[in-house]
């Protein structure tokens, strides 16, 4: 579903990632774990296609096309979604109207018909109250003065509500209480587990993974997959620590 | 009627001289607007859609009067504001407007605040967004007398400038002759800001989308009290969408 092929990028002149390579099958959730500086987030925004990180080499196939033929925005109406390690404030815009547009832009973009004003609302209603985020945040002005934990809890409110193909998530589990932990993994796997999506999780610790079984783990260092393995490894670095089981 | 006003005076540098000629001849005087003692008003200026269009007013608030002024300043060729407003004790005046305009549109915002008793406040926020080679400019002057002790004023001026040959000027100035105030004032030029266009397209919107939507943001916050829907909400969103496309 998502093939990535000796993936070079580099951000202002510095390349970060050196020949990365990596595919998620559809139906399967894969983690990326490696230490800061790696290059993870990185990977992520390439993905996105966020101005100045440069593809400088290699190729990416998302559900078969080539995804660095598509605009930001086409990408996200393909069915590509990015959680953010830093979601990013808006001022005087809306949650609900951000999604709202934003929803129906993606709905555009795929030809299909805006939703109604009342549709929209019970969807995001329904998706604010599994992930446990009062419905009368989507009030306020996008992302402003939410708390760390809120900020990703509204990040897999939107997730629920544009309901990708596949979801990059750059640390949606970093900043999150015991509770929220829960919450954003079980919205993970009622939103994301199914036959035709597909899942990169980017996280530094096991935790998450207890709630989202990933179907592999691969250790990204340097820019460069060094190591993959089963959701053993997860657990294995997270006793051991990168040297010991780089070694 | 008089003579057009000098270039050198302050309250016109930045008049669109051309467009002013035209009109300055049938330009009726300020309005004048008095309101009572304890009595509260709210005003709403929407344009008129006529290219060049001048709106003065006067203002008198008596004791514990209070003004909301909210206004949209987009007239296509030269709009401008002129407020002279004067505050007795204890009066409360709120302005919250903007320009908006594209094109080679000069739109301008003129303000004189007199604060002449004490414990009066002042409040003026005005956002601007400017696209083609338009000019927009806020002069504001707030007066603090010598008896107005305990006032407080704010001037907050933002612009945005979505292309290269736009220009903003924003001059906000205090005179103050009493010791016991709080008076603030801050003005900011700038673009709109990229990660946030990328986190807007990251959710699906294509960038004319995207844009509008964060200068609506910018501007819309102005008007929050009116609700998203009210008509000079509508009209600058309108506005804003089609400097966009
Ligand atoms: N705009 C930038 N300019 C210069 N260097 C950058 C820029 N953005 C990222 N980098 C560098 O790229 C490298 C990889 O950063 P990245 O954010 O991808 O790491 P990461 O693996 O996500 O780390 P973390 O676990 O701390 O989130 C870092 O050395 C970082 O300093
Ligand atoms: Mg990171």
């Amino acid at each position: 579903m998502l093939k990535i092929e000796n993936l070079h990028v580099a951000v202002g002149d510095k390349p970060i990632l050196k020949g990365l390579d990596l595919e998620v099958p559809a139906g399967e959730v894969h983690a990326i774990m490696g230490p800061n500086g790696a290059g993870k987030s990185t990977l992520a925004h390439a993905l996105g296609g966020r101005p100045g990180y440069d593809v400088t080499d290699g190729s990416v196939a998302f559900a078969g096309e080539d995804l660095f033929d598509m605009e930001p925005h086409e990408r996200a109406a393909n069915g590509l979604f990015l959680g953010f390690q830093y979601p990013v404030e808006i001022p005087g815009v809306s949650m609900l109207q951000f999604l709202r547009e934003s929803l129906n832009a993606q709905r555009r973009t795929r030809g299909e018909e805006d939703l109604s004003g009342a549709e929209f609302i019970k969807l995001a209603r329904g998706q604010a109250e599994a992930l446990g985020l009062p419905a009368d945040m989507l009030k306020r002005p996008v992302n402003v003065g939410f708390s760390g934990g809120e900020k990703k809890r509204a990040e897999m409110v939107q997730m629920g509500i544009m309901d990708p193909k596949f979801a990059v998530l750059d640390e949606t589990d970093s900043g999150l209480d015991i509770d929220a932990l829960k919450a954003v993994g079980e919205g993970i796997n009622r939103i994301m587990r199914a036959q035709n999506k597909g899942v990169l999780l980017i996280t530094h610790y096991q935790r998450l993974l207890n709630y989202v079984k990933p179907d592999k783990v691969h250790i990204l260092v340097a820019g460069r997959i060094v190591k993959t393995g089963g959701p053993e490894l997860a657990l294995e670095l997270e006793e051991e620590g990168y040297a010991e089981v780089m070694a | 009627m008089t003579a057009l006003p000098s270039p050198k005076d302050e309250m016109w540098r930045y008049a669109d001289r051309t467009a002013l000629a035209e009109v300055w001849d049938a330009l009726s005087p300020p309005e004048m607007l008095q309101i009572a003692a304890h009595n509260e008003v709210q005003q709403i200026w929407q344009p008129s859609g006529e290219e060049i269009e001048i709106r003065r007013a006067t203002i008198t608030l008596e004791k514990g009067a209070r003004l909301s002024l909210y206004a949209l300043n987009s007239a296509s060729r030269y709009g401008r504001i002129e407020l002279d407003v004067k505050l007795h004790e204890g009066a409360d005046f709120a302005f919250d407007a903007a320009n908006i305009g594209g094109g080679s549109a000069t739109l301008e915002i003129v303000t004189t605040v007199r604060h002449v008793e004490p414990a009066a406040n002042s409040r003026q926020s005005v956002r601007t967004v400017l696209g083609g080679t338009a000019t927009g400019s806020y002069a504001g002057q707030v007066a603090v007398a010598r008896d107005a002790q305990h006032t407080t004023s704010e001037q907050d001026i933002k612009a945005m400038l979505l292309d290269r040959g736009a220009t903003a000027n924003a001059k906000p100035e205090l005179e103050i002759y009493a010791d016991d105030v709080a008076c603030a004032h801050g003005a900011t030029v700038g673009e709109l800001d990229p990660v946030q266009l990328y986190y807007a397209a990251m959710r699906g919107l294509p960038p004319e989308e995207a844009k509008a939507l964060l200068l609506e943001g910018f501007v819309g916050g102005l008007w929050d009290a009116l609700g998203p829907d009210s008509p000079i909400s509508v009209e600058a969103r309108e506005q804003l969408r089609a400097m966009t496309r």
